[in-house]
């Protein structure tokens, strides 16, 4: 395997990793409304994703620096080509970090409520466009010879796009309420309970309905499979997700409802992965696509970062499942925060 | 409007407001650590007050520091994409370092601290304190690495119209790195420290919370004594340097437009872009050359000996590092004035120095910017020194999408600004009032209620 492999590997697992984590933070935050009806119920939603939040959002900055840093020419192309999109998501995230954070400062209806929207949308606009941005890489995008996007700003919300906008929604939203019922008991858990089965609907449906328009928009995303059969193994880790996600719920395994959505999550952006490989961005015109060659850093700083990785992400690990461990169990009132 | 110029004014603007948190966040994550070391190593609960009022306050900050982060880390792609091209392959490796062995542990450990406070040991605080202080502190080692590549380019070739990596120790240790690292870590512990300073003397001005307000402003002072007397040589070393590396920009700090053996550094004047001169300049002749070379018979290039498209906006340049100079100046006095008070005991119990400190409170924030100025400013029309102008690295956008972010971010900001102000206002008056957990401190025996307090 060679390092521009790697890397395209390593960028893969940052994005699966971000996308588990702040997955269900996001979910949480997407399902608010739903969840919690109570001042009380949302203070404890507050809590069960206040000490890891923060921590899950740098999975998405160190992706973001690993995708400069080893492929800077797709880091430019798809976020200045997806500008307007992109400052939504910022906007989001930024709303959302703050809120986290404000909303108990102090303790009146009306500012509550206020950061409680602003949680909500920040939660719900990210979860949202992450799938649609997705989409439209797929599918492929029209580039101009210096690689930079051509198609405009409302060129980004086509069916097929919106169709996977929604699916990685759901994807999120079944981390989202899988979590809760991990972290939570009584009638948040119950709540989180009853909204599960409509969610796992939702998410298989859009999840067949995906799958097949990705045959008809992008066929060539079969190509790597149809090489190599072996491949269709990976989409099983999705289905192995999605059929034992109802089962763990009915019998009151959380955690592996929640293994079992994260199962759900891995899968689907690994078979999106291996069916791109090797390029990072198809172009509607095939010569002018980016390639995990043609858009990447020298060796010198692959091997350079690859270094770094090692050194670092371990150690990274080590903490975070530390962390983690410290907060295991039930969410409880008054356990701190901001 | 064109979009180039509005991607710039939208940088400035978000790098202008982000800028107001990290040297405040790593001064404070500092000066807390060495606090949970003190209450590790005495146990005392007044220790234990002290770190959980400053973590509540440095909480605030730190939140809208994160959030403001997280546009910086994207904004190359989205608004510099011409620029993320051609230096990606050095400019990336920083960012993601940050993220590894910076961010994680900042986020991990903060998260650990606010909600786990009191589901760990005493070591393991003073540990997560610590991290949190590292992390913040090695966040502003790689940002500053990729910083100083853009202003003094090393590590490289430049193949096929982009900069290529040669060696990456020279890249990330290249000339300006540790000078700039120093001197911006420092201003860090000047912004902490200052801000608990202030804090601290609102109190002793109102009489509250008496004991946690003069442990606090005893630390936080004799860190301020430290770091401003440090910045005299670290920001003499990082000037140096800048003389050696980046003439034009020195030229620019100093508005001398002729070159000259025996330079004069200049204290105030007026310069003058239009009839390139400085009027009404007043300087010591002989001190720049000496200071940069210890020689004051040294050359030093004027502004006049650059093309005019290759110098920097002097009058902007200029009055941002003047502003920096002349305040730390007063930071010099303030601080002397407050260790000379501390040594004879009376730092608690002066009036006046407590009002200027309370006064000052807030004034390395705009310091902090004022250098960020001259360093960025300066650097024009560059955006890497020598080799990529500003004006070619831009994403070609439509400009009205880069209109909108600006007004959205414009907006959004500021309404965030009036919030931390709101927040931060609340928690130091509710520790005064009683409201909080600190005011229980001065219930529960501080000096407060004792009679014969001298103020």
């Amino acid at each position: 395997m060679d390092l521009n492999t790697a890397w395209f590997l390593l960028v893969g697992v940052l994005i699966i990793g971000y996308a588990i984590l702040d997955g269900f933070d996001l979910g949480v935050g997407s399902l608010y409304y739903l969840l919690g009806k109570t001042n009380e119920e949302r203070k404890v939603l507050l809590g069960s994703i206040g000490p890891f939040w923060d921590g899950n959002e740098v999975w998405l900055l160190t992706g973001g620096g690993a995708l400069f840093a080893a492929f800077p020419l797709v880091y430019a192309t798809v976020f200045s080509g997806f500008y307007l999109a992109m400052m939504l998501v910022l906007f989001g995230l930024i709303f959302r970090a703050v809120a986290i954070e404000f909303r108990n400062q102090i303790d009146e209806p009306v500012w509550r409520q206020r950061w409680d929207f602003l949680f909500f949308v920040g939660s719900f606009l990210p979860a949202l466009l992450f799938g649609v941005a997705v989409g439209n890489v797929a599918q492929g995008l029209p580039l101009d010879n210096a690689y930079n996007y051509t198609g405009g700003f409302l060129a980004l919300l086509n069916p097929y796009a919106l169709l996977l906008g929604l699916l990685g929604l759901a994807a999120f939203l079944m981390q989202g309420v899988t979590f809760t019922m991990m972290k939570t008991e009584g009638t948040l858990q119950k709540r989180a309970e009853g909204l599960f089965g409509t969610i796992w609907i939702s998410f298989v449906a859009l999840y067949l309905a995906g799958s097949i328009y990705t045959y008809i928009v992008a066929p060539s995303l079969f190509d790597n499979y149809i090489r190599y059969p072996v491949l269709y193994l990976v989409p099983f880790i999705t289905v192995a997700g999605i059929a034992l996600a109802p089962w763990a719920v009915r019998y009151a395994r959380y955690g592996t409802a929640f293994l079992a959505s994260s199962l759900c999550m891995a899968g689907m952006i690994l078979t999106l992965a291996l069916g791109m490989f090797p390029n990072w961005v198809p172009a509607v015109d095939p010569n002018l696509s980016l390639t995990i060659y043609n858009a990447a850093s020298s060796q010198l700083t692959l091997k350079a970062m690859l270094i770094i990785a090692l050194a670092g992400v371990p150690i990274v690990l080590f903490y975070t499942i530390y962390v983690y461990r410290v907060f295991k169990g039930k969410v409880k009132l008054n356990q701190g925060g901001y | 409007m064109d979009a180039l110029f509005l991607s710039r004014l939208q940088f400035g603007l978000t790098a202008f407001f982000h800028f107001i948190f990290p040297p405040l966040s790593i001064g404070l994550a500092t000066i807390i650590a060495v606090i949970e070391l003190q209450y590790f190593r005495t146990g005392k609960e007044l220790y234990d007050k002290m770190a959980r009022f400053w973590f509540k306050l440095f909480a605030i900050t730190f939140a809208i520091g994160v959030a403001s982060g997280i546009t910086m880390e994207f904004q190359f792609g989205t608004n510099w994409s011409q620029y993320s091209r051609f230096v990606g392959d050095i400019f990336g490796a920083p960012l993601a370092a940050e993220g590894v062995f910076a961010f994680f542990l900042e986020s991990t450990f903060m998260g650990l601290l606010l909600f786990g406070r009191d589901r760990i040991s005493k070591a393991m605080r003073f540990f997560a304190s610590f991290f949190v202080a590292l992390g913040s502190t090695l966040s502003a080692f790689w940002i500053i690495v990729a910083n100083s590549w853009q202003q003094t380019p090393a590590g490289f070739k430049i193949e096929g119209g982009r900069a290529v990596l040669t060696d990456f120790f020279a890249a990330v240790f290249n000339p300006s790195t540790v000078p700039r690292y120093l001197h911006t870590v420092d201003a860090a512990y000047i912004t902490g420290a200052f801000f608990m300073m202030g804090i601290s003397a609102y109190f002793l001005l109102r009489n509250k919370n008496v004991e946690i307000a003069r442990t606090s402003m005893k630390i936080a002072l004799i860190f301020a004594v430290v770091a401003v007397l440090a910045q005299g040589l670290l920001g003499d070393l990082h000037a140096r340097q800048v003389a050696v590396t980046q003439p034009a920009k020195l030229a620019a700090f100093e508005g001398a437009w002729e070159s000259s053996s025996n330079a004069p550094l200049n204290i105030i004047g007026l310069p003058n872009p239009g009839k390139e001169s400085t009027s009404f300049s007043i300087g010591i002749p002989g001190l720049l050359s000496w200071l940069v070379y210890g020689d004051s018979g040294a050359r030093i290039q004027g502004l006049k000996d650059f093309a005019v498209a290759d110098r920097p906006p002097v009058a902007a340049t200029y009055w941002s590092y003047r502003a920096m100079i002349l305040a730390a100046g007063w930071f010099v006095v303030l601080v002397l004035w407050g260790a000379i008070l501390l040594k004879r005991g009376r730092v608690y119990t002066n009036r006046k120095f407590l009002t200027a400190a309370y006064y000052s409170m807030l004034m390395p924030l705009a310091v902090n910017e004022a250098g960020w100025f001259a360093a960025e400013i300066g650097r024009q029309p560059w955006i890497v020194h020598g080799l990529l102008k500003t004006s070619a690295a831009a994403s070609p956008l439509p400009a009205y999408q880069v209109l909108l972010s600006i007004i959205l971010f414009g907006a959004v900001y500021s309404g965030l600004l009036v919030v931390l102000i709101t927040l931060v206002r609340r928690e130091v008056r509710q520790a005064m009032t009683g409201d909080s957990e600190v005011a229980g401190v001065a219930g529960a025996g501080s000096g407060i209620s004792q009679p014969g307090m001298p103020v």
